[in-house]
């Protein structure tokens, strides 16, 4: 009489069964309230392929378009700087063989690039997301032969005219290159090649 | 005459209360009948001067929430609307602003107040805890609120250290995409940032503030001795070393309230951007995610951690230079957390631990400090070393305190406070 007839184990049986059952519905019902944050359908169509006119970007110079809200740097390299760049002692990278997967499979080689003069870059520090500076002439920077390049201002990270980041920075990887193709005088980034 | 009848009217109410909710009864525990230690000093003020700028927090944010508009398009002119157009906008603005940075001076110097006389020891390691938890809560709340005013530092702050979530491995990069919402942060980080800083975290903090109040009182405030004043009660159970907090503490208070706020209107009257500490002057530009300004520092408040994230420059284990510092800065705040399990000592107060705890203490708030400056400076080769070696001092504090505090000779603690 101690337990006035109460069946212990089918309680313990019940609890157990409507925490579990409780519990799932709780994971059910937090599914909509995280996949809320994802971006939205809009913010997802904001992020469509852009193109830029190239023609009449001169070499050396530098034209940023906006991708996804980030911007895409597209420059003209002079001889001289794709042999800045290309003579750089690899050793003085951390990644010069563009080994981490910061860009498409089909831009290789100490340029990373499709065609050598044409250099695209998503110009966004990839230590903490500053955009690092232009600074494509020798001595721009205080480094011992600088061969032109990026500088941010944030942390002090030094990228190449490839977007290869130097060693002993605090930039961890290479800056990342965009999908990107070339369709007469016009460059679309967002797309890749394969697909045109 | 009247007077009695008027008393006995009040008394009737208080009756008629009492019998439906426990008014008298919570008046008496946490004010007229809580017994505080009566050797309070100076440290002491800043649990209730706290209390004071959460009040203002609220009632300010309240107030900005009726003429800010939390869009990318409006919030930066909604905000200088909220500085010329509307009527005493600019008060109610600086109030909440500064109160952002009056807030963390008084929250840090309260916790170093347990740090000095071991108020997070047994039986306190819950008020310990809800107090980290408070203070994580708060750094979520400066942050985001930091992003409302769109403007450059706002956008740009928020853009580093989002982006630390992307250091994370395999889930990294998805994570950050999951709190901005957007494949950069954009009015919908803005819109959300908005909700959590007005809304959930400002419920979350009140409820903890409470469990704060409740473990506090449950066990009773800890005093510069670090005696456990229960222990010596007199014949009607009263601690001898006991005073009412009310009215004694709460006049001691209401002094300390008045010098706060005296030097707190100061700040806001006189030097509301805190020379560029507290306002940061890139934010008086619109947020522009094409420009990045020549210096990104956060808000003083976040600067030792910055300063801890940004002296990891190596790789280490196997983990790159990135995620390692996003380690060491989750490390900084997590160590705090199981403070209590770290001190051995037998002793709460530093009046009476030995003197290697005595240089810890001191070597972690100078660390600290100067951790805190670097963080604002942009780095250089010999700041990150200084940082470096900080970072380690940061570090040992907690990671060697359960060996000094056990080597050490403590001094013998009195039986009675000593005032």
């Amino acid at each position: 009489m101690a337990d006035n007839g109460v069946n212990k184990g089918r309680r313990r049986f019940l609890v157990g069964a409507t925490t579990v059952v409780g519990a799932v519905g709780a994971v059910g019902v937090a599914v909509p309230f995280v996949a809320s944050w994802q971006p939205s359908a809009r913010a997802r169509a904001a992020g469509a392929p852009v193109r830029a006119d190239i023609s009449k970007l001169e070499p050396g110079q530098r034209m940023t378009v906006e991708w996804r809200g980030r911007p895409v740097w597209v420059i003209n390299r002079t001889p001289e700087m794709i042999e800045r760049t290309e003579s750089s002692d690899p050793a003085r990278f951390s990644d010069p063989d563009s080994e981490v997967p910061q860009q498409p499979g089909y831009v290789s080689g100490p340029l990373r690039s499709i065609r050598p003069e044409i250099g695209v870059l998503i110009g966004i520090c990839t230590h903490l997301g500053c955009s690092p500076l232009y600074r494509p002439e020798p001595d721009a920077v205080d480094m011992d032969n600088w061969p032109g390049g990026f500088f941010c201002p944030c942390h002090g990270s030094y990228f190449d005219l490839a977007g290869r980041v130097f060693r002993n920075v605090p930039a961890p990887t290479n800056l990342e290159v965009p999908p990107y193709r070339f369709e007469d005088d016009d460059i679309i980034v967002g797309e890749d090649e394969e697909t045109a | 005459m009247g007077t009695p009848n008027r008393v006995k009217a009040e008394r009737g109410l208080m009756r008629w209360v009492d019998d439906r909710f426990p008014a008298t009864q919570m008046w008496q525990d946490h004010l007229s009948k809580y017994y505080a230690p009566k050797n309070f000093n100076f440290w002491y003020f800043f649990g209730s001067l706290a209390l004071l700028v959460l009040v203002n927090q609220i009632l300010t944010g309240v107030w900005l929430t009726m003429s800010y508009n939390p869009s990318a398009e409006g919030a930066f002119a909604s905000v200088e609307y909220i500085m010329r157009d509307v009527e005493y906008g600019w008060l109610i603005r600086y109030l909440h602003s500064t109160g952002a940075s009056a807030f963390f001076v008084v929250v840090y110097l309260h916790m170093f107040r347990g740090l000095l006389y071991g108020s997070y020891k047994a039986p306190r390691e819950l008020v310990w805890i809800f107090g980290m938890a408070i203070y994580l809560l708060l750094m979520a709340e400066a942050f985001m609120g930091y992003l409302l005013p769109w403007g450059q530092m706002s956008y740009w702050g928020a853009q580093v250290i989002i982006s630390l979530f992307s250091a994370i491995p395999f889930i990294g990069p998805d994570l950050a995409q999951w709190v901005r919402g957007d494949f950069l942060i954009s009015g919908i980080t803005l819109n959300r940032f908005f909700a959590l800083h007005v809304v959930a975290l400002p419920i979350v903090i009140l409820a903890l503030v409470v469990l704060h109040l409740i473990a506090l009182h449950e066990v009773g405030s800890n005093n510069p001795d670090g005696i456990d004043i229960k222990a010596k009660k007199d014949e009607t159970g009263k601690p001898l070393d006991g005073i009412p907090f009310h009215p004694y503490y709460t006049v001691k208070d209401i002094v300390g309230v008045a010098v706060f706020l005296f030097v707190f209107a100061v700040v806001v009257f006189y030097f509301p951007e805190g020379g560029g500490y507290f306002l940061e002057r890139p934010n008086f530009e619109p947020a522009n995610p094409m420009v990045t300004p020549d210096h990104i520092a956060p808000v003083w408040y976040f600067t030792p951690f910055y300063a801890i994230l940004r002296a990891i420059t190596f790789d280490l284990f196997g983990l790159d230079a990135k995620f390692l510092g996003v380690l060491f800065m989750g490390g900084a705040i997590a160590v705090l957390f199981v403070l209590p399990w770290l001190d051995r000592s037998p002793v709460r107060s530093m009046r009476y631990k030995g003197w290697m705890s005595k240089v810890m203490l001191v070597l972690f708030a100078v660390s600290f400090v100067i951790l805190g400056i670097l963080g604002a400076l942009p780095a250089t080769a010999l700041r990150t070393a200084v940082a470096q070696l900080c970072t380690a001092l940061y570090f040992a504090f907690f990671l060697l305190m359960p060996l000094y505090t056990r080597l050490e000779k403590t001094k013998p603690v009195p039986e009675r406070v000593t005032g």
